[in-house]
């Protein structure tokens, strides 16, 4: 079965987007920790996760259709 | 002794709004003059007398009527705190005194370096080297004398942090790094002062706003001691139109707890991303 899901890399972890963002290919049950292995972020790095809006964590698992995003510690002013 | 400033209007008369509306303007010479005759000094009396008396002072004047005088005089009657005065905290500075927030207490125990002057407002070449705080004071002292300031050149410290929030209605975390922002939200929280809380990294910034009973800082980056010291401005750097940007969302925020009006951002980060041009609130909580 084909199924993707979107992703949002914000800040520091723009430098994993992949190129096909918007429909990336998951198989279905991942987790979002796989997912940030997979694209080489690292762990300590992927400190808020959302899902679909909504606050999530690492071990959330996906099964298609999700909006993922995540974000780095940003602490600058 | 200050020379009065030169005004080409009468110091108390009927002037207009943009949109025709009449008002009583009073000029800065005459909150000047007020306040030395009648208020021991005290500009910011002075303008709550005023506007308690159908007057506007002339500096206030465009505040109107988004707020009205009543808000004004809540305004002038807070004390606000900025704790940070680099990119985030000297714009946040000289827009609440320009918004006329009746005291401001400006904590930062840094001087000026060169590597500020691409976004610190009140980084100029001739005060490097110079006290932060002490900057702010003067530039505040410049542009709104009315407001009472009360200037700390030190570091804010899990020891003094309370002691420096003390009189404060709200602070405001302008710091550059992590760890020190937990231990500012321990203070608030100690001293039961709402915190607005704002954080760049290039083109993105974000902000929230804790009361002393919200869960806060760890919401967004986790427990205290899994905090590294910097995030991701240490790769990114911290850009001019980022960090004035996120200076006036953390000002709206002050205005909005003060005059408890709109939405406020308690339990949710408002995230700003301008390379992208997007902007979202995400909740916190469930």
């Amino acid at each position: 079965m084909n199924t993707s899901i979107q992703i949002k890399l914000f800040a520091s972890l723009g430098r994993y987007m992949p190129n096909n963002s918007d429909r990336f290919p998951i198989g279905p049950g991942i987790t979002v920790r796989a997912l940030a292995l997979h694209l080489g972020i690292p762990l300590e790095s992927a400190k808020l996760i959302f899902v679909n809006g909504q606050k999530s964590d690492l071990s959330a698992t996906l099964s298609g259709g999700e909006r993922v995003a995540i974000f780095p510690p940003v602490g600058g002013g | 002794m200050r020379d009065a400033p030169v005004s080409v209007k009468p110091d108390t008369t009927s002037r207009s709004f943009p949109d025709g509306k009449p008002y009583q303007g009073v000029s800065t010479r005459a909150i000047e003059n007020t306040a030395k005759l009648h208020f021991g000094n005290d500009g910011r009396s002075a303008e709550i007398f005023a506007l308690t008396h159908h007057g506007i002072p002339e500096r206030y004047a465009r505040n109107m009527h988004t707020f009205s005088s009543q808000d004004q005089v809540v305004l002038l009657n807070a004390c606000v705190c900025v704790v940070g005065l680099g990119g985030l905290g000297g714009a946040v500075t000289e827009i609440l005194a320009r918004l006329g927030i009746g005291a401001l207490t400006l904590i930062d125990g840094d001087v000026f370096e060169e590597s500020n002057l691409n976004r610190q407002i009140l980084s100029t070449l001739r005060w490097m080297g110079v006290s932060k705080a002490k900057t702010a004071g003067n530039r505040i002292q410049e542009i709104n004398p009315s407001v009472q300031i009360r200037i700390h050149e030190v570091f804010l410290d899990a020891l003094n942090g309370v002691q420096l929030l003390e009189g404060a209605t709200v602070v405001v975390d302008c710091l550059d790094n992590l760890k020190d922002r937990f231990v500012l939200e321990k203070a608030a929280k100690a001293a039961h002062i709402p915190l607005v809380s704002a954080a760049i990294a290039g083109t993105y910034g974000q902000i929230t706003t804790i009361f002393p009973e919200d869960s806060g800082l760890s919401l967004i980056y986790g427990p205290e001691e899994s905090v590294p010291t910097q995030g991701a401005e240490a790769s990114l750097g911290t850009l001019p139109y980022t960090a004035l940007l996120m200076a006036s969302l953390e000002c709206s925020e002050v205005a909005k707890i003060l005059l408890k009006r709109g939405s406020l951002l308690r339990n949710r980060l408002l995230i700003m991303n301008l390379m992208d041009n997007e902007m979202e609130s995400f909740p916190l909580v469930p």
